[in-house]
């Protein structure tokens, strides 16, 4: 059945395309799109991507950008104005290719008001200036969204404006320390050539001198984070794997030093430049992470900044954070309820999608409660709000601590053994110390200092940022993305894995759909199909995508209504689609097993169509899998309908917790944590983001990762669901890399370190064994993981 | 001996000029974006409505 690619879009059009010309698009948003690109010559943008643009599955209400006509919110949103020009920052999630940069950064042929636009693709941001006297923001904001590049403004951006500072100051230093680096290496070369101490002594101060003053911004700018980070694990008594580096440095800078002053050439301060450079490397390749991801949101980025208030005089638009308890509010379709609320007016119909997984909504009545976070589908509502925004129920669970980062630190793989290695070190340093003092005490002082030289753990530093840190990268490329490679750790440190069922184990936007009835012929269907590609709804979604059928029809008196069904009317048959009230007149059956559709033709009853979640595919390989290895355990807030088939899936073993809320689920993993377990979550709506914050992995499954996904630590494209054994497991591999390097970064140290006791290290010995050691620990890191991800992920 | 010793003066100069050029270039955000700047350059600078022009001097490749 397939059929022409759309232009626009480049998805498949199915056999009735939108033809506008002569071209084929699968939908009139599609087509508009193209149709304003069209008007003002900018066909361009199909050519350095073909069907570059971005399919928007639902068309925007108007009303969606008016918030930004409220002035308060406008001074927050705005980085620059003065009145005539201002500047503003979007996050568009759906930057994704060059034709993208090209067309957002030709805003100004669409619209004259605006000065110019720049793209940030790593941030998937756009800058733009513009007049303000000429558009405004919401109509800049509507103008991004007409070109299907729909802004995404929350709440999260409002209070922080992001800063890139950190990564700014540390290529400074990077850039710093390889100069000094290059230079001194070149001043330094002469007295390692034969003859090298021919060298007259006028150059061997100049050198030195130069030299001196070089590796000053070093070791005081360069390196300070290090000095920093020992003394603050120092005070909290830990020994991390900063303080024998800054150890090293620091007997490094006054060894040279006092050559430098006693006219002794220039030590060693060739290796003490590339060692902070070397580390400074390190510490940038591990720093590097997926800066459009974010692994940090709570509620506030999912919510809206604004809601439109009912006063007596009328409707305003107010910030969320005005919002109070017993104010009314109106929410229109395909908004979000901010906060928790008791319905006065209109007919409810809810989407939890976010929330639990599950996108069909649910009815609502007047005087029922309904939780912040649902989104309204169908006509607008009236609420009145019983709790503010910050004390509803799932915001709540939301705003607990998070206590990981403190316990993280402590755990650390490579802090557990650098303690054990800066005592060995010192207490050979010391050792030699005393035994050279009998002999001669400046050669015992020599050693002392030599020992920490070379003892220095540079390759040892650099070990686990290069290990993790392509570990990191190549599950970024195949789909799941960490939020710092300290979460390899601990996915290697899981012994018991939670999942959440609703989202996370069946798939969200698929469903399976059977029909129960009088058997319906290929007319029907095609008839039935016609109807449903008229709703948004995502039953009609469902019913849409299952349906071999081709919706060829016409639908004449269309009418959706909401909560209830779709009515039309095609060759003088009016179909009705829909609830069994609806269609049947007859009282709901509450079975939550499946969702039914009921269908009548001309009003004779034909049956219904059952729709139920399908479970994601490659699910039995990945649990049979996992539970080999790990404990695994469900917690759903389903009822036990699926109980039978999970334990079959699941295994006798695994534990299945039904009828759960989020505070169970919190409560659960923290019971499992208690019992000494290290506990692996997965989940993916608001409702798991207690258990996710609680655990200590959250993964969470997300159909688009630049969309929302509640705060873990991890998010997983959804597609690659059936990858997530193998990632999982790959954690061991990953370790197995580190311990190898670790094995070849003490042989090094065994090998300097024989040279330091014996008295015989010599700066051109330390110049070559500690940038040889550094980088075939970074090469070894490097290739070997990359070569195990290309054999064990597929 | 003391023209090896200016030299060097000189060479630690260049090298400090470019040293002083990556963090102008760093502290100015031209390393924030490693993609946008290398699509960039190959877009047309002209206004898009001489664009037809271009393209009949340049067919376009692809098509």
């Amino acid at each position: 059945m397939a059929g022409q690619a759309c232009v626009h879009c480049g998805a498949d059009c199915g056999k009735h395309p939108v033809i506008w010309d002569d071209k084929a698009f699968c939908c009139h948003g599609c087509k508009t799109v193209y149709q304003i690109l069209h008007e003002k010559d900018m066909g361009e943008y199909y050519k350095i991507q073909p069907m570059s643009g971005i399919r928007v599955e639902t068309e925007s209400h108007s009303n969606k950008f008016a918030f930004l006509d409220n002035e308060e919110l406008k001074v927050q949103l705005l980085d620059f104005t003065d009145g005539n020009i201002s500047k503003v920052k979007f996050f568009v999630p759906s930057i994704h290719c060059a034709s993208c940069i090209w067309l957002l950064e030709h805003l100004d042929t669409l619209n004259p008001a605006i000065s110019y636009s720049t793209v940030n693709f790593p941030n998937k941001e756009v800058y733009v200036t513009f007049r303000n006297d000429q558009i405004s923001l919401r109509q800049l904001a509507e103008l991004l969204a007409a070109i299907h590049y729909v802004p995404e403004i929350t709440l999260d951006q409002l209070e922080k404006k992001g800063s890139i500072s950190s990564s700014r100051s540390l290529l400074v230093k990077i850039g710093i320390a390889a100069f000094s680096f290059m230079n001194i290496m070149m001043y330094s070369f002469p007295e390692y050539l034969p003859g090298g101490d021919l060298l007259e002594q006028d150059f061997k101060d100049v050198f030195g001198w130069l030299s001196f003053i070089l590796i000053l911004p070093v070791v005081f700018y360069s390196a300070s984070d290090y000095f920093l980070t020992a003394y603050k694990g120092l005070k909290h008594k830990i020994i991390s794997i900063d303080l024998p580096i800054t150890l090293g440095i620091t007997a490094l800078f006054f060894e040279s030093t006092y050559a430098v002053f006693s006219g002794n050439g220039i030590g060693y301060m060739d290796s003490l430049a590339g060692l902070v450079f070397f580390l400074l490397v390190g510490k940038w390749y591990q720093g590097k992470t997926y800066q459009a991801l974010s692994f940090e949101r709570d509620y506030k980025s999912y919510f809206p900044v604004a809601i439109t208030r009912l006063t007596e005089e009328g409707e305003k638009v107010i910030p969320i954070k005005n919002l109070r308890k017993g104010n009314h509010i109106l929410v229109r379709n395909q908004e979000l309820v901010p906060a928790d609320a008791r319905l006065i007016k209109g007919k409810g119909n809810i989407d939890y999608a976010f929330v639990t997984g599950e996108s069909i909504p649910v009815p609502k009545q007047k005087d029922d409660f309904i939780y912040a976070g649902g989104r309204q589908v169908g006509s607008s509502i009236e609420l009145e709000v019983i709790n503010e925004v910050e004390q509803s129920y799932l915001t709540q669970l939301w705003n607990q601590k998070d206590t990981r980062q403190t316990t993280n630190a402590l755990d650390n793989h490579i802090n557990k053994i650098s303690q054990y290695f800066t005592l060995a070190v010192l207490f050979i340093a010391f050792t030699a110390f005393v035994f050279w003092a009998f002999h001669d005490i400046s050669a015992a002082i020599y050693v002392f200092t030599s020992v920490l030289i070379i003892a220095c753990p540079c390759a040892l530093a650099l070990t686990i940022p290069f290990t993790f840190g392509n570990t990191m990268r190549v599950f970024g490329r195949k789909g799941f993305y960490l939020k710092k490679t300290d979460v390899i750790e601990q996915l290697h440190k899981t012994t018991t894995i939670v999942f959440d069922k609703t989202g996370t184990l069946t798939l969200s936007r698929k469903m399976a759909v059977g029909f129960e009835g009088v058997e319906l012929s290929p007319d029907q269907l095609d008839k039935v199909k016609s109807m449903v590609r008229h709703s948004s709804h995502p039953l009609s979604g469902a019913l849409y995508e299952h349906l071999e059928a081709e919706p060829c029809y016409e639908v004449k008196h269309y009418e959706e209504i909401p909560g209830m069904g779709i009515t039309g009317t095609i060759e003088k048959e009016r179909i009705n689609l829909g609830s069994r009230q609806f269609v049947m007149g007859e009282e709901e059956q509450s079975d939550s097993k499946e969702s039914r559709v009921y269908l009548s033709i001309s009003g004779e009853q034909k049956g219904f169509f059952s729709i139920k979640n399908v479970y994601r595919d490659g699910l039995q390989t990945v649990i049979d899998d996992l539970k080999s290895h790990y404990d695994l355990h469900l917690l759903t807030g389903d009822n036990e309908a699926e109980k039978e088939r999970l334990q079959q899936v699941f295994g006798s073993t695994a534990v299945l917790k039904f009828n759960q809320s989020p505070t169970d689920k919190k409560a659960y993993v923290e019971a499992l944590q208690k019992s000494g377990k290290n506990v692996l979550m997965i989940g993916d709506g608001l409702n798991d983001a207690g258990a996710l914050a609680a655990s200590n992995t959250g993964i969470s499954i997300a159909d688009d990762v630049f969309s929302f996904s509640p705060a873990c630590d991890a998010i997983l494209e959804s597609s690659k669901f059936a990858q997530l054994n193998q990632f999982i497991r790959f954690t061991r591999t990953s370790f197995r890399i580190v311990r190898l390097s670790f094995v070849i970064s003490f042989l090094y140290n065994f090998i300097g370190l024989s040279f330091a006791v014996s008295a015989i290290l010599s700066p051109l010995v330390a110049a070559i064994l500690m940038p040889v050691s550094s980088v075939s620990v970074v090469v070894f890191a490097t290739l070997s993981v990359r070569w195990m991800a290309a054999r064990k992920l597929h | 001996m003391s023209a090896i010793i200016v030299l060097i003066l000189l060479g630690i100069l260049v090298a400090g000029g470019f040293l002083i050029a990556f963090v102008w270039a760093v502290r100015n955000g031209q390393f924030d974006d490693d993609y946008s700047p290398s699509v960039r350059m190959l877009f047309e600078n002209k206004k898009p409505k001489e664009e037809e022009t271009v393209e009949a001097e340049n067919p376009d490749p692809k098509q």
